[in-house]
């Protein structure tokens, strides 16, 4: 029986290996980029720090169970119960790892805050990033162009994420690039990645969020050079790719592009598409246009609530959306202008 | 919508062939079983003795006969689920619209933690406690039975949502603003909504039955630290049941009022806000996960030292980590959502409090360890379980801890690596233990023994799928594939997804063992009498009973002085002495109240799915009024006679000489 345990258990192990190996193509083990590289690294550290107890643990399972066994003529201590020496032992076996992986944990998730910006002597790319019933829309605010479906941004330079959502829950997540942030409606949350060089990646969801959940893929393109994003940006504004060219990028083909069935039998996956213009606050408008509906709540028409929502709303700059959504300061997108300085700066008072 | 039906209407009816097919199948096996039960004349046995009684034992067993029922249901969503993605491979889009998957994801979820893990955790918590601390019931034994009827209730309510309308198609979770009004206005959030309020009502009242008896109940000379392990585990269980419960009561009823009544709890307008709902129902959710898995530990405990014939190693350690366990487990519900986009302050603060619970568990396995270490180990088929949970358990655990690392975890959240961790930990940890409890106290709850071939068949099944199944979705997760995917495109992931299948059919192989030692053992059980009623020579007071035990438990409340309290009377020979008299033993009658309550609140329940506010207002109203009526009811006890007692007691004494 023992016997048997061992073999299963030296099969998974070499099934696991394997896997590993094969997860050499594709997938958060085959990193392409700096954030990636350094969270792959730190799964092997952590893995391998706690297979120093684990190892040893099912080795003895199957060992003690084997060796005391019914029949066999080992010393037997029924009333052997308490050892003060073997209490404090196992005791501190997995307090000092956990101490150990608790420091590597405190470290690593500051210094893998997806709201840090990446350090890197090339400015950062602006990318705001809003998931749809069932698809993902790029908003280039510095650049006036935006993208359905499809990412592109030059390799070795660090592009900057504003994420929201337009109803749903998802999560943006290219598993190549590193990590991953939800899209929530009417809030704002940051990922800053950047590709070590240049490809393909797969972009998802990784929050379900529908029927058309599973076709929710986007194409996350790093180019070689800048130019040659550069060059891309321009035939996107003259209409000149292959690609379905929708114009500009106002409320009205906002709230077109938006548009979805809720309990359609199959969803396809839309297509790419580009917008060669934008209304430059449209990504902020629809993000604070949750906010605005405060004054529209029937209860509250005419008491003294009304004229306060309806004032805190009109006014964007004024209002602390942070403190609405989840107390975290740095979570809070007032101004998009500002935001980048203002979370910059409660971030360096928290490393403090 | 009509005054009479609400929203109900032909349209309410399925359409799809195989919720139609597995319909009619339920409709045969129920006709089958009501002609059995005709038969055999038993349909008043069944009432009288059974879903009326208030006994533990029975209430128990009825439990566990709950969980096997529901998980048929949860495990033939798996694997539908299994073969869809087995199936959908390559853009193939397989043989489930999402309108239908999204359905079976969301109730297999549900099913397994509510409706299987719960009711067989609750049923062997309510065989075993009682008897463990030498009490004659549980303090209140009318509550206990109405659980029951809720946690029934729930159960049926879900069911029902399979021939009428549909299912959630949100995940268990229900998230929203995905299980809002906006973007999910069919009935099918609702039946989720209202089957976890009333079952999770019913999960709230044992825990507070079973805290007030095992602190009130315990037999003379029993003090807090000398409690069976078992017991001692279920009591943090159910300190954190009703800890958390009463948040998850709050949580849907906040979703209720959204959804019902235009509140703004979690919209996305208004003022709402689903990260507050994010956080409360995880606030519940990861106490939850504990709640399964302590008691789990607890049974492994008691199997440990039962078959080295040792006492368990580290008795008092045990019992401060699982309270360290179960206070730390509400304080780490926010490494659920490290993605949300906290800072890496609170992030960091969550993931260490985290990993700090491996502490505890890790000092738990540990003391298994030292319980083997000079015994004498029988292995049997409950100690099988054990040993295939130590070493699963530990990958488990440490994948757990690799997720409570945020900087892993925004690589790996929603994977499929996730999905194989916990499912690693819940059927490593708590079905193995469950499946370990289940065959150690069979014989006495029911009089005779497990077929022991079967039981090794099943074991082995379990064991090697659940490897086969799970193993896979490690490596899809590292492969980038997320979860509730319906259909996939990756040819990479292709083999993977294969072999998760042969393992969910290895598993299915185990669950039909599982049932057939049922069968078969049954069948022969005139050969297999458990008659000592102490078939395992076990050191806790639940084997000084008959098997199964005499009604009211003890004849006299035994006295005790030791952890392990039967072995204790068996070695200073004071077990089986046979008494020259005996006192009446006060004892509560059965109830015909739960089953009338349990009736009408699915009726309101179901009504309030539907929106037929008639129906909702006489099932609510009924059920209240069944409630006051019985709390004025004055017939609720009687008194065992002492020739009643001498006579049963005389018979076990009898048995045990004959051994």
């Amino acid at each position: 029986m023992i016997l048997l345990l061992t073999r299963i258990l030296s099969k998974v192990a070499l099934a696991l290996m394997v896997g590993l190996l094969a997860g050499c193509q594709g997938g958060v083990l085959d990193p392409k980029g700096q954030v990636g590289i350094e969270e792959k690294q730190l799964i092997i550290v952590a893995t391998l720090l706690m297979l120093l107890v684990v190892i040893p643990v099912i080795f003895m399972t199957l060992y003690f169970a084997w060796k005391y066994r019914e029949g066999r003529d080992e010393i037997y201590e029924p009333k052997w119960s308490h050892s003060t020496k073997i209490e404090t032992i196992v005791w501190a076996i997995p307090v000092v790892i956990i101490i150990i992986l608790g420091v590597i944990t405190w470290k690593s998730t500051h210094a893998l805050d997806p709201y840090k910006p990446l350090k890197s002597d090339k400015d950062h790319i602006n990318v705001q990033v809003v998931s749809m019933n069932w698809k993902w829309l790029f908003i280039y605010p510095d650049l006036g162009i935006a993208t359905v479906n499809e990412l592109r941004f030059p390799a070795n330079v660090p592009v900057a994420f504003q994420i929201s959502s337009e109803g749903t829950m998802n999560s943006f997540f290219i598993p190549q690039l590193g990590s991953q942030i939800y899209s929530m409606a009417g809030m704002v949350t940051k990922l800053h990645l950047i590709a070590n060089e240049p490809g393909t990646f797969d972009g998802i969801s990784s929050n379900y969020s529908g029927a058309g959940f599973s076709g929710m893929k986007f194409k996350a393109i790093a180019t070689p050079t800048e130019a040659d994003f550069d060059a891309w940006v321009e035939g996107v504004k003259a209409g000149t790719h292959d690609v379905i060219n929708n114009g500009v990028l106002d409320q009205a083909s906002y709230e077109k592009l938006a548009e979805h069935e809720l309990d359609a039998h199959h969803v396809e996956p839309t297509p790419v598409q580009y917008y060669n213009s934008i209304a430059s606050s449209i990504f902020m408008d629809n993000v604070m246009k949750f906010m605005k509906d405060h004054g529209k709540v029937e209860l509250l028409k005419g008491t003294a609530f009304d004229s306060k929502m309806i004032h805190g709303s009109s006014n964007h700059g004024e209002m602390n959306h942070g403190e609405m959504n989840h107390g975290e300061m740095n979570h809070g997108e007032m101004n998009h202008n500002e935001s980048h300085h203002s979370s910059h700066d409660m971030h360096t008072e928290a490393e403090k | 919508m009509s005054a009479l039906l609400g929203k109900l209407s032909w349209d309410a009816l399925p359409y799809d062939p195989i919720v139609i097919g597995t319909l009619c199948v339920v409709a045969v096996a129920g006709c089958v079983l009501a002609f059995l039960l005709i038969k055999h004349k038993l349909l008043g046995v069944l009432w009288n003795d059974w879903l009326t009684s208030v006994d533990h034992k029975k209430l128990g067993i009825m439990y566990i006969v709950l969980a096997f029922v529901m998980l048929i249901r949860g495990f033939a969503d798996a694997i539908m689920m299994r073969l869809q993605l087995a199936l959908a491979t390559n853009g193939d889009p397989g043989y489930l619209p999402p309108s239908h998957y999204d359905q079976i994801f969301t109730a297999h979820g549900v099913i397994m933690i509510i409706f299987m893990a719960m009711p067989f955790m609750i049923g062997l918590m309510n065989i075993v406690v009682p008897l463990q601390i030498g009490a004659r019931d549980v303090a209140f034994p009318f509550l206990n039975n109405l659980s029951f009827w809720l946690a029934v209730s729930g159960a049926v309510l879900v069911n029902i949502s399979l021939g009428l309308g549909e299912f959630a198609k949100t995940g268990w979770v229900a998230y929203p603003p995905l299980a809002g009004l906006e973007y999910s206005p069919g009935v099918g959030v609702d039946y989720y909504i209202w089957a976890l309020q009333i079952s999770g009502i019913g999960t709230t009242l044992t825990a507070v039955n079973f805290l007030a008896t095992v602190f009130k109940m315990r037999t003379p000379g029993m003090k807090l630290m000398d409690m069976p392990i078992f017991t001692w585990t279920c009591t943090w269980a159910n300190i954190l049941i009703a800890a958390s419960f009463p948040i998850l009561t709050a949580v849907l009823a906040m979703l209720t009022l959204d959804r019902y009544l235009d509140f703004h709890f979690f919209t996305n307008d208004g003022g709402g806000n689903s990260m507050m709902y994010i956080n409360l129902f995880w606030a519940w959710g990861h106490p939850e996960v504990y709640i399964l898995v302590l008691p789990a530990f607890g049974i492994f405990s008691e199997i440990v030292s039962t078959f080295t014939g040792k006492r368990l190693f580290g008795y008092k350690s045990m019992v401060w980590a699982t309270a360290s366990i179960s206070i730390l487990g509400f304080i780490v519900w926010l490494h659920h959502f490290f993605t949300m986009g906290s800072s890496a302050n609170v992030n960091a603060f969550f993931g260490v409090m985290t990993m700090i619970i491996a502490v505890p568990t890790g000092v738990k396995l540990f003391n298994w360890l030292f319980t083997m270490y000079r015994g004498r180990l029988r292995v049997t088929v409950p100690v099988l379980w054990t040993l295939g949970f130590m070493v699963t358990f530990s990958i488990g655990g440490m994948t757990g801890v690799l997720l409570a690392v945020p900087g892993a975890d925004y690589v790996l959240h929603n994977s499929l690596f996730l999905i194989a961790h916990f499912h690693n930990t819940i059927i490593g940890g708590a079905v193995f233990g469950y499946l370990a409890g289940f065959a150690f106290w069979f014989p006495k709850a029911m009089g005779f023994h497990l077929n022991v071939k079967l039981g090794k068949a099943a074991f082995w099944c379990w064991l090697v799928g659940f490897f086969l199944a799970f193993m896979p979705l490690y490596v899809l997760g590292f492969l980038g594939m997320t979860r509730r995917l319906n259909h996939t495109d990756n040819p990479d992931w292709n083999i993977w997804l294969y072999i998760a299948l042969v393992g969910a059919f290895v598993i299915l192989a185990g669950i039909i063992c599982q049932f057939l030692q049922l069968f078969v053992s049954f069948r022969d059980r005139n050969k297999n009498l458990d008659t000592t009623g102490d078939p395992w020579n076990g050191h806790t007071l639940e084997w000084s009973t008959a098997s199964p035990p005499q009604y009211y438990n003890f004849a006299e409340l035994p006295v005790v002085s030791d952890i392990d309290a039967f072995t204790d009377m068996k070695e200073k020979g004071t077990a089986y002495v046979r008494k020259e008299s005996y006192a009446p033993i006060h004892m509560p009658k059965n109830t015909k109240s739960g089953v009338v309550i349990g009736a009408l609140i699915t009726a309101f329940g179901f009504a309030m799915i539907w929106h037929i506010w008639w129906l909702a207002i006489v099932g609510l109203a009924g059920a209240i009024v069944t409630f006051i009526a019985r709390a004025y009811t004055s017939d609720v006890d009687y008194y065992v006679q002492p020739d009643e007692i001498a006579q049963i007691e005389n018979e076990h004494l009898d048995n045990v000489a004959k051994g």
